[in-house]
């Protein structure tokens, strides 16, 4: 078959399944299935079904009894529930910008040609990969009233040994100096993020005389913006997703002083076995994460500096 | 000639000797970098020593650094007093899965959402990047639920089975953005030589990628050994442990013997660090590449 035939056939019908666009369009939706599939059995399914517990009081051996907006009515005099807001608030806002500051001021430190950095970089980012249950029991140790490392250090220093874990006004911050451990895991992004930096940046601020504050102001920090946003971001919502630690650590004691959101979530589902109540508690961290995300674009976001593409 | 390259080095050496200027600077920060190593490093050196410690040895004070005699029966000691050969065999099946379904999952998502362009495609990555923010905690109970009634608790199922299904949000978009940055001229010789869109994923694409599947797999590997709340969920006979639900019971029943704890802590951990320093490079290629992804 020649060109000229085929222009010359009459092409009444064009079937929309053989054009070339739908080839792509199924092949593409092949590619992306696995997720759109899992999007639906763990995501949408699960979402959807929570609306429905979230409506239920059900303790699963009993069959559930529809209770209407009841255990929404129950977040409002839920004093347990408020002590858990309070100890993750306290956590995100202190555990969070600090975090971020002094991961951001190792990377600085590190990225100034020292010797060793490699060394360094490794030592640092070390603690951030050691598993959480490990974590939990080596930490356990080092806040030990008598024989602990820290409070080793403390006395050795002069001060009065502290009863790290077992008094209600250090126990959270305990939680919060071990979760400052790991803090290499963003610092190594930052280092990252630094290193790409083009040289000539600097240089040229340099000849227009900009000092070593200006540049961190006016070239650093802009173009290392959309790490640290993105990190910030991710770091509220990994606060509030602090479970191992309350678990193995206190078990959200000395009288509830770390009882962290999921903790609590995790008792009211798996100890109480308030099913209902507890999907009620999962829809609540979502409103809290969603509202919290879009203030930090609201008001850190307009900040952020982007490159334009390339 | 001579004199310009005369002129300019030592133009350049007039710019280096800008910097002696900060000497005392370099000190200070290197200074600062050393105390802080020390104080990182204290916690594992405390680890490990309280391991290679006698029982009544840990309850000294002041504690002594370095343990004597070392006692590396504590090791044998705790590893047997539970299972932990089992918990360790078990784990390293479920890394394994794990690690081939974030592999073969991700980045055949993430070939979809790279290189082939098609309506809805923008829609559904952003799904991908929503879920990614997403805790797992929110939907806990209701999956929990599902499982149940699935009949799959005190299986390996809930712990595997739903990586198959995109192998998490993060892998497919690392994949992503690696797979942006490989050229187009190699799809299009591909596919003038009679590739389809399967045969580049799993022949150039998949051998290319190398470097961003090895640190998806360690990521995998990470995120499965340390996992705790999924097996505290969904595992119930002990036949079926995992090392840090294994570890966590460990500590319920031993409240005072540190030295055991942290015997059994260190095996927990040398792997992971063992990983580490196996492939140093891929685990900072991750961030790298989540670094290219936000600008």
């Amino acid at each position: 078959m020649n060109i000229a035939q085929t222009i010359s056939r009459k092409v009444p019908f064009k079937n929309p399944f053989h054009t070339l666009q739908f080839r792509r369009t199924l092949i593409g939706y092949i590619f992306i299935s696995p997720f759109i599939l899992g999007f639906f059995f763990w995501f949408l399914g699960p979402t959807v079904f929570s609306g429905w517990l979230s409506m239920t009081d059900w303790n699963l051996i009993s069959p559930p009894k529809f209770v209407g907006l009841q255990n929404f009515q129950r977040l409002f005099n839920d004093k347990l529930l408020l002590q858990s807001l309070k100890v993750t608030s306290i956590y995100t806002f202190v555990s969070v910008p600090l975090g971020l500051v002094l991961g951001f001021l190792l990377a600085l430190l590190m990225n100034t040609r020292v010797r060793g950095i490699r060394a360094f970089r490794t030592i640092y980012y070390m603690p951030s990969i050691v598993p959480a249950v490990a974590n939990a029991v080596l930490w356990a140790w080092i806040f030990n009233t008598e024989y602990g490392l820290l409070n080793a250090v403390l006395r050795a220093l002069g001060f009065a040994k502290i009863s790290w874990l077992i008094d209600t006004r250090f126990a959270l911050p305990a939680i919060i100096l071990m979760g400052l451990w790991g803090v290499g895991g963003g610092m190594v992004i930052y280092l990252a993020g630094l290193q790409g930096i083009p040289e000539v940046y600097y240089e040229a601020a340099e000849i227009d005389g900009a000092g070593r504050w200006q540049r961190m102001i006016h070239i650093t920090i802009p173009l290392m913006s959309p790490v640290l946003f993105f990190n910030l971001i991710m770091g509220i919502i990994g606060s509030f997703q602090v479970f191992t630690a309350g678990y193995l650590l206190t078990d959200g004691g000395p009288q509830n002083s770390t009882l962290f959101y999921v903790l609590y979530l995790y008792r009211v589902g798996f100890r109480n076995l308030e099913m209902g109540y507890a999907a009620t508690l999962g829809w609540l961290l979502f409103f809290i994460i969603l509202v919290l995300t879009l203030i930090v674009f609201r008001y850190i976001g307009r900040n952020v500096y982007y490159e334009e593409a390339k | 000639m001579a004199t310009v390259e005369a002129s300019l080095a030592g133009q350049a050496s007039a710019v280096k000797v800008n910097r002696p200027k900060l000497t005392l600077w370099r000190v200070f920060i290197w200074i600062v970098l050393v105390v802080g190593a020390v104080i990182m490093l204290m916690p594992f050196v405390w680890m490990i020593s309280s391991s290679l410690k006698a029982e009544q040895q840990v309850f000294q004070y002041p504690p002594r650094l370095l343990p004597d005699p070392p006692m590396w029966s504590n090791y044998v000691e705790a590893l047997v007093y539970k299972p932990f050969g089992l918990y360790i065999r078990n784990t390293a099946f479920l890394v394994g899965v794990n690690m081939l379904a974030v592999l073969l999952a991700s980045s055949f998502c993430a070939y979809g959402f790279a290189r082939i362009t098609f309506p809805g495609r923008d829609f559904w990555f952003v799904i991908v990047l929503a879920t990614m923010m997403m805790p797992y905690y929110v939907l806990m109970v209701p999956i929990f639920i599902m499982f149940t009634r699935l009949g799959w608790i005190d299986t390996y199922l809930p712990l595997t089975v739903p990586t198959f299904f995109g192998g998490g949000a993060f892998n497919i978009f690392l994949m992503r953005q690696f797979f942006r940055t490989i050229p187009q001229e190699l799809s299009d010789a591909a596919r003038i030589d009679g590739c389809n869109e399967f045969q580049i994923y799993w022949t150039i694409f998949m051998p290319l990628a190398k470097p961003a599947l090895v640190s998806i797999a360690i990521l995998a590997f990470l995120g499965t050994w340390n996992d705790f709340v999924g097996p505290l969920l969904y595992i119930k006979s002990p036949d079926l442990f995992t090392v840090s639900i294994g570890l966590a019971g460990f500590r319920s029943i031993m409240r005072s013997r540190w030295d055991l704890l942290m015997a059994a802590s260190t095996a927990m951990t040398i792997p992971v660090i063992a990983l580490f320093f196996a492939a140093q490079r891929y685990f900072f290629e991750s961030g790298g590449i989540t670094l290219t992804g936000l600008k």
